[in-house]
C-alpha cells in the first residue's frame, strides 16, 4: 500500500492541492523579486548621463524588458482559451503572470527615471499601473472569496438553486389561493417580480431594497393573528427570502470575483495601444 | 393450414423481436409451416417501446447480416416499418396478443398454452422472448378486476378519476406525477409505498413527488400496502389497521419478473444458479429439452444483428442443414490468421476446448461466442506479454506453449513458470488493479486473451471455469502477497480452507474488540479501517485490493484492535488464522515480513490512541474528510477529479477545456457533486476499479485503456445502459456537435460560440444546417488519453484548484502500512 501523509504524523488536508500563489514553492515570486532587485541595483549603479531616463542605454534595456513582459502577460488571455496539447499548466502561467506583473511596477517605473508628465509616455505608465492595481484587487479576491463562495453554495449548483426557487414559487402560488385579495396581491407582486433584475450596485452590495418578497414577508410578519393559510404562506415567503438570499449572495460573490476584469482587460488593450504610440513616437523623434 | 390454433406446425416461434422475426421470416421463406407468437398487439415490442425517433445502431460493423429481413442503422420508425412490411410480404403467420404461459409436451408434439386460453401445437419451439420479462402481477383478492392495469401509456386519457398507483420505484412515481400533472383533469391520485421512504427511485423523481405531496396534488401513503381490490374501492393495510379508499383505477408498477422461471418450467436447463446465467445450449441452439431452441438476448446475444443471424441459423438447423457455418466464421478466421500451423477455425476451437482448463466445459457455440470477444496471440520465445504495473483487466489462457512470471521486480531472472492449459492475468480481472508482474513467453506460445466482459461472463456461466479461476487466483494472490520463496504446496492448506465472501458496502468484516481469529485478503474492492475513540469511529486507513488484514489478533492472540469494513461492494478471501500461524512457523522469512507489517500497523494505532484527548481537532477533521471521500465513491476510484474550493473561482475553464479537447462536449460538471470542508468532488468519471458502466454494454464498447482510463469507443450504440448504471451520473447521452470556428476568429470578429461547449441551440441550429444526422451516443471522461500533457481540466485550471489523483494518494494518516 502506498501511504503518504505528513512526515511528523500531523493531520493535514488529505489532498495535494497547491494554489497559484504558492506554485512550486513561490518560484515566480523569487524570479520576480530577483528581477526587481537586479533592476534596482542596476538603476543605482548604471553610469548614465545626463540623468537616468528612458532614453539612456539602461532606460532602453528596462523599456525593452518591460514591453516584452507586457506583451507576454497579455497573452494569458489567449493561453487560457486555446486548449492546445502539451505539457503546459495554466496555473503556472497565472503564477508567473501575477508575480512578473507585479515586478513591472519596479521595472516600468525605473524605466521612466521618475520623469512623469502630461504626455503619451506617462499615459502608458499610468495605464500600466491601473492594470496592475486592478490585478492586485483580482489576486486579493481570488485568495479570499472562493471559500465564501463554497460555503454559501454548500452542495447546491446554480441550477439547483434556481430549481429550488421554482419549487417554492409553485407551492406559494397554490398556497396563496385561499387568501383574501390584498394578501394574495402581495404574493402575486412578489412572484411577478424578476427578483434578480437590479443594477450593478445591488449586485455588488447584495442589497435589494425593492424586493417585493421581503416586503410581503414583512407584511405577513406584522400580522400577529395569522390563520392556517396565512401561516403557510408566511412560512413559504420566509423560505423564498432565504433562497433568494443565497442566490443573491452567490451572484454578489461572483460579481466581486469578476468585476475587476472589466477594468483589467480593457485597460490592458488600452495599454497595448498607448505602448505602441509611446514606442513609435520615441523612435520617430529619436 | 399452418398457424390455425387446431393444427400442428413444424415450428412455433415465441417472441417477435429481431431474433423471432428473422426466424419466422426464414421459416416462411423455406416453406416450413410455422407460427410467430407475440404477446403484445404489435411486433418487436422492445424496439417499439424505444423513444420516438431514436437512432438504432447496427453493431458489430464487421458482422455480416444473414437474414431474410433487412436491417441497417437508422431511425426506430424506419426499422419497424421495414420489418412490418417485409413480414407481410413474406407471408409470415403471425399471431398477436398471444402470450404463452406454458409449454408442455415432447419434441415432435409440443403444446403451447396461451393466456387467453387457446393452445398452439408445434413439433419444435424456438424461444426468442428476450430478457425483459413480464410485469409482476398483484397477488391479492380482486386483483383480476378490470380496473387493475400494469401499464400507463397516456396519462392524459383519464379524467375525474380516483387513481391509485402501487409501487415506489421510478415507474410508479413517474406515472403518478403524470396523472396529477394537469389539475384540469381532476384526478385524485394516490401512491402507495410499503416502506417509509422512496429508496429505489431516482432523487429527482422523489423530489418532484414530495413537492406534489406538499402542494396536495398527490396523496402519498407510506407504510401502506393494498389488501383487497373491490369495484370502486381499495382496502389498504396501514400501520394503524385497515382502511378503505375510493378507487376507480389501479396502476400497479411493482417491477417485472425475469423470464427464467417460465423458461425453466418448459424444461430448459440453465448453466448455473447465478442470476446472470443463460440457458445451456448445443451448437445448434438446442436447449437441454430436445425440440426447444433458444436464441437472441435470452441466449446471451443482446445485439440486433446477432439475433437476426441466429433466427436464420436456427431455422437452417431445424431444416436439417448441419453443415451451416455460423455467420461469425469470417471474424474468427481473421482472428486466428496470425496463429502458426495453418489450422482451420474448427481445428483451433477444438484445440482450445481440449487444452485450456477453463474452456473444457464449454459447448462449441459458447466457445465461438467467447472467441468473438477475445483475441488469439502468438508470442515468440522471450517476448513480453505484459509488463508489471501495466493497466489491464483481461485474462489470458495458454493454448500452446508456456510462460514465465518475473516474480521479483528487482531481478528479472527469478521466474515462476505457468504451463500449457493454465491461465494468467486473472488478478487484474478480479481486482481491477494493475498487473502484478511481468510475463514473458518461455517458448513459442499461443495465448488467448479474454476481454474483461467475456471472462466475467465465462466465469458466471460455467461453474467449472469459475472453480478453476477461483482456486488459481487465490493461490496466486497469496503467493504474490507473501512472496518470500513460497511454493503452491506451502499454501495448500490455506488455499483448501479459503472461502471467497462477498461484502456489501459498509458491511463490517472485523469488529473491534471481537475474539475471532480469521485472516482476510481483499480480492476486489477496498476496506476502511476504523477505531473507536471516545465513542465515535475514527478513520485509520484505507486498504486497497491485494492487502491482507486480521493477522494481528492471530499472531499475538489479542482481541481485534480495530474495525474493518467494506468501503464499497467487495470480495474477501477468508482463511483460518491457525493455518496462517502454521505457515509462519514453517517460514521464518515470511514471519519477519508479517511482523514488520504488524509493527507499522501498531504504530498507527498507538498514534491515534495517544491523540484521543485532543480529538475534535485536526485528526478528527482528517478522519471526517477521508470518510466523506469514501462516501463519494473514492474507494472504488482509480483516478478522480478533486476541486479545492478555497482555490476555485468558478470560472468553469475546466469544463471549457474539456469540451474543447473532446468534440465540443464537456464531460464534467464542476458545480454538481458533493462538498465537505471545501473539498469538492465534481460530477466527473472516477475510472472505477470495477466500472459499473461496463456491466451491461451490448456492443462491449466500454474498455479500460493503456493508462487505466475507462473509455467508450466508437462502437457505442447509444442505448444508454451505461448512463443508467453509473451511480455517479458522469455519463451523458448527446450527439457530437458540428465543428466550431477557430479561437482567433472568435477573439477578433466574434464568429462562433467561443471557447467551451456551445449552447444547445447553437449546436442544434448548426447540425440542422449541415443536414447530417448525428446519433446520440454515450460520452464520458477518457482522462484525455492520447492528448499530450494529460487531463485538460487540470492543465486549464488557472488557480490550481483542480487536481486528479488516485485514492491511495490521500486516504492515509501516516507513512507506515496499517491495518487491524
Amino acid at each position: 500500500m502506498a501511504s503518504l501523509a505528513s512526515e511528523d504524523g500531523r493531520a493535514q488536508r488529505p489532498s495535494d492541492h497547491e494554489g497559484f500563489l504558492v506554485h512550486k514553492r513561490f518560484r515566480w515570486l523569487k524570479v520576480a523579486l530577483a528581477l526587481s532587485i537586479v533592476a534596482g541595483i542596476g538603476y543605482a549603479f548604471a553610469d548614465v548621463s545626463p540623468r537616468p531616463n528612458g532614453g539612456t542605454w539602461y532606460g532602453y534595456a528596462l523599456g525593452t524588458l518591460g514591453v516584452l513582459l507586457i506583451v507576454w502577460l497579455s497573452l494569458l488571455g489567449i493561453r487560457k482559451r486555446a486548449m492546445t496539447e502539451g505539457r503546459w499548466s495554466l496555473k503556472a502561467w497565472t503564477s508567473a503572470h501575477v508575480y512578473l506583473g507585479l515586478s513591472l511596477v519596479v521595472i516600468g517605473t525605473l524605466h521612466t527615471g521618475f520623469q512623469l508628465g502630461w504626455n503619451v509616455h506617462t499615459l502608458a505608465w499610468a495605464l500600466m499601473i491601473l492594470v496592475i492595481v486592478s490585478g492586485i484587487y483580482g489576486v486579493v479576491v481570488y485568495a479570499t472569496l472562493p471559500e465564501k463562495l463554497s460555503t454559501n453554495r454548500g452542495d447546491m449548483s446554480k441550477k439547483e438553486m434556481i430549481e429550488a426557487l421554482g419549487a417554492i414559487d409553485r407551492q406559494l402560488e397554490s398556497a396563496a389561493q385561499p387568501l383574501p385579495r390584498e394578501e394574495s396581491d402581495l404574493v402575486i407582486a412578489a412572484l411577478e417580480q424578476d427578483a434578480f433584475r437590479a443594477g450593478v450596485l445591488a449586485r455588488l452590495t447584495g442589497r435589494y431594497p425593492g424586493c417585493r418578497t421581503e416586503r410581503a414577508r414583512a407584511a405577513f410578519a406584522a400580522d400577529r393573528d395569522r390563520d392556517e393559510h396565512e401561516e403557510r404562506v408566511f412560512g413559504l415567503l420566509q423560505r423564498r427570502c432565504a433562497q433568494l438570499g443565497q442566490i443573491r449572495r452567490q451572484m454578489r460573490l461572483r460579481a466581486l470575483l469578476d468585476i475587476w476584469l472589466y477594468v483589467h482587460v480593457p485597460a490592458t488593450v488600452a495599454l497595448l495601444g498607448a505602448l505602441t504610440a509611446h514606442v513609435i513616437s520615441v523612435f520617430y523623434y529619436w | 393450414m399452418a398457424g390455425t390454433e387446431a393444427g400442428i406446425v413444424d415450428v412455433a416461434i415465441v417472441g417477435s423481436g429481431p431474433a423471432g422475426l428473422s426466424a419466422a421470416a426464414h421459416a416462411a421463406a423455406k416453406g416450413m409451416s410455422h407460427i410467430l407468437l407475440e404477446k403484445t398487439d404489435h411486433l418487436s415490442d422492445t424496439i417499439f417501446k424505444y423513444q420516438k425517433g431514436k437512432h438504432v445502431m447496427a453493431t458489430p460493423a464487421h458482422l455480416v447480416l444473414r437474414a431474410d429481413l433487412d436491417f441497417d442503422a437508422g431511425k426506430r420508425e424506419a426499422i419497424l416499418e421495414t420489418w412490418d412490411r417485409q413480414i407481410a410480404e413474406h407471408k409470415v403467420e403471425v399471431m398477436l396478443d398471444a402470450d404463452v404461459t406454458a409449454i408442455e409436451g415432447e419434441a415432435g408434439n409440443f403444446t403451447l398454452t396461451l393466456k387467453r386460453g387457446a393452445t398452439v401445437k408445434a413439433r419444435a419451439v424456438v424461444l426468442a422472448i428476450g430478457t425483459q420479462g413480464n410485469p409482476n402481477l398483484l397477488r391479492l383478492p380482486g386483483a383480476d378486476l378490470p380496473h387493475v392495469q400494469y401499464q400507463l401509456d397516456d396519462p392524459t386519457e383519464y379524467i375525474d378519476e380516483h387513481i391509485t398507483v402501487i409501487g415506489s420505484g421510478d415507474a410508479g412515481i413517474e406515472n403518478a406525477l403524470g396523472l396529477a400533472a394537469d389539475p384540469a383533469q381532476g384526478n385524485v391520485v394516490t401512491i402507495l409505498n410499503r416502506g417509509a421512504d422512496f429508496a429505489r427511485a431516482k432523487g429527482a423523481n422523489v423530489k418532484l413527488l414530495m413537492e406534489a405531496e406538499s402542494e396536495g396534488r398527490i396523496f402519498v401513503r407510506r407504510e401502506t400496502s393494498p389488501a383487497e381490490v373491490k369495484p370502486g374501492e381499495l382496502v389498504l393495510e396501514t400501520r394503524d389497521g385497515q382502511e378503505s379508499i375510493r378507487c376507480d383505477r389501479i396502476i400497479a408498477r411493482t417491477g417485472s419478473k425475469p423470464p427464467r422461471a417460465f423458461v425453466e418450467a418448459a424444461g430448459v436447463g440453465f448453466t448455473s444458479e447465478e442470476r446472470e446465467a443463460f440457458p445451456a445450449l448445443s451448437p445448434s441452439f438446442e436447449s437441454t429439452k430436445p425440440g426447444i431452441y433458444v436464441i437472441g438476448a435470452l441466449a446471451g446475444y443482446p445485439l440486433i444483428k446477432h439475433c437476426m443471424n441466429q433466427g436464420y441459423d436456427v431455422i437452417e438447423f431445424l431444416a436439417g442443414n448441419t453443415q451451416l457455418k455460423p455467420a461469425d466464421e469470417p471474424i474468427l478466421e481473421e482472428k486466428f490468421a496470425p496463429l502458426p500451423g495453418n489450422r482451420s477455425v474448427d481445428e483451433w476451437l477444438a484445440l482450445f476446448g481440449r487444452t485450456v482448463v477453463i474452456l473444457q466445459e464449454l459447448s462449441v457455440l459458447q466457445l465461438r461466442e467467447l472467441m468473438i470477444d477475445s483475441r488469439a496471440h502468438f508470442y515468440r520465445k522471450g517476448e513480453v506479454i505484459f509488463e508489471r504495473n501495466a493497466p489491464g483487466s483481461s485474462m489470458f489462457a495458454i493454448a500452446q506453449g508456456s510462460v514465465l512470471v518475473e516474480v521479483n521486480p528487482a531481478d528479472p531472472s527469478v521466474t515462476v513458470p505457468i504451463g500449457e492449459g493454465s491461465i494468467f492475468g486473472e488478478v487484474g480481472l478480479i481486482s481491477g488493479r494493475r498487473r502484478g508482474a511481468t510475463i514473458r513467453a518461455a517458448e513459442d506460445t499461443v495465448a488467448l486473451e479474454f476481454s474483461r466482459t467475456a471472462a466475467l461472463k465465462l466465469i458466471a456461466t460455467t461453474p467449472g471455469a469459475a472453480r478453476a479461476v477461483n482456486r488459481i487466483s487465490i493461490e496466486r494472490q497469496l503467493l504474490q502477497m507473501f512472496g518470500s520463496g513460497l511454493t503452491p504446496e506451502d499454501l495448500a492448506e490455506i488455499t483448501d480452507a479459503a472461502v471467497v465472501e462477498d461484502k456489501r458496502a459498509g458491511e463490517v468484516v472485523i469488529k473491534e474488540g471481537d475474539d475471532d481469529k480469521d485472516v482476510f485478503v481483499i480480492r476486489r474492492g477496498s476496506m476502511i479501517v476504523e477505531k473507536d475513540i471516545g465513542g465515535h469511529p475514527v478513520f485509520l486507513s484505507y486498504l486497497p485490493a491485494g492487502s491482507y488484514f486480521g493477522e494481528m489478533a492471530v499472531i499475538d492472540g489479542s482481541k481485534r484492535t480495530a474495525t474493518v469494513k467494506a468501503a464499497i461492494k467487495s470480495q474477501v478471501v477468508r482463511f483460518p488464522g491457525e493455518a496462517f500461524v502454521k505457515l509462519l512457523d514453517r517460514k521464518p522469512k515470511l514471519r519477519e515480513k508479517a511482523l514488520a507489517d504488524m509493527a507499522g500497523r501498531r504504530e498507527v494505532n498507538a498514534f491515534i490512541e495517544s491523540r484521543k484527548d485532543s480529538f475534535g481537532d485536526a485528526a478528527d477533521y482528517y478522519s471526517q474528510t477521508a470518510k466523506f471521500l469514501v462516501d463519494q465513491g473514492i474507494g472504488e476510484a482509480t483516478d478522480v477529479l478533486l476541486i479545492d474550493e478555497t482555490l476555485c473561482v468558478g470560472c468553469d475553464n475546466c469544463e471549457k477545456a474539456c469540451a474543447d479537447s473532446h468534440d465540443g462536449l464537456s464531460r464534467l460538471d464542476r458545480e454538481a457533486g458533493k462538498t465537505y470542508a471545501h473539498l469538492h468532488v465534481p460530477t466527473s468519471c472516477r475510472h472505477c476499479e470495477h466500472p459499473h458502466c461496463m456491466a451491461d454494454c451490448p456492443p462491449n464498447a466500454i474498455k479500460r485503456g493503456p493508462d487505466g482510463e475507462v473509455f467508450i469507443d466508437e462502437t457505442c450504440i447509444g442505448c444508454g445502459n451505461c448512463q443508467r448504471n453509473c451511480p455517479y451520473g458522469v455519463i451523458r447521452m448527446d450527439a457530437r456537435p458540428p465543428k466550431k470556428p477557430g479561437l482567433l476568429s472568435w477573439l477578433m470578429f466574434g464568429i462562433g460560440p467561443g471557447p467551451g461547449e456551445a449552447s444547445y441551440s447553437w449546436r442544434k441550429k448548426k447540425a440542422e444546417a449541415s443536414g447530417r444526422e448525428a446519433p446520440k451516443v454515450a460520452i464520458k471522461c477518457d482522462m484525455c488519453s492520447g492528448i499530450e500533457g494529460g487531463p485538460a481540466c487540470v492543465r486549464a485550471c488557472p488557480t490550481g484548484a483542480a487536481i486528479r489523483v488516485g485514492p491511495e494518494r490521500f486516504l492515509a494518516v501516516s507513512q507506515s502500512e496499517r491495518g487491524a
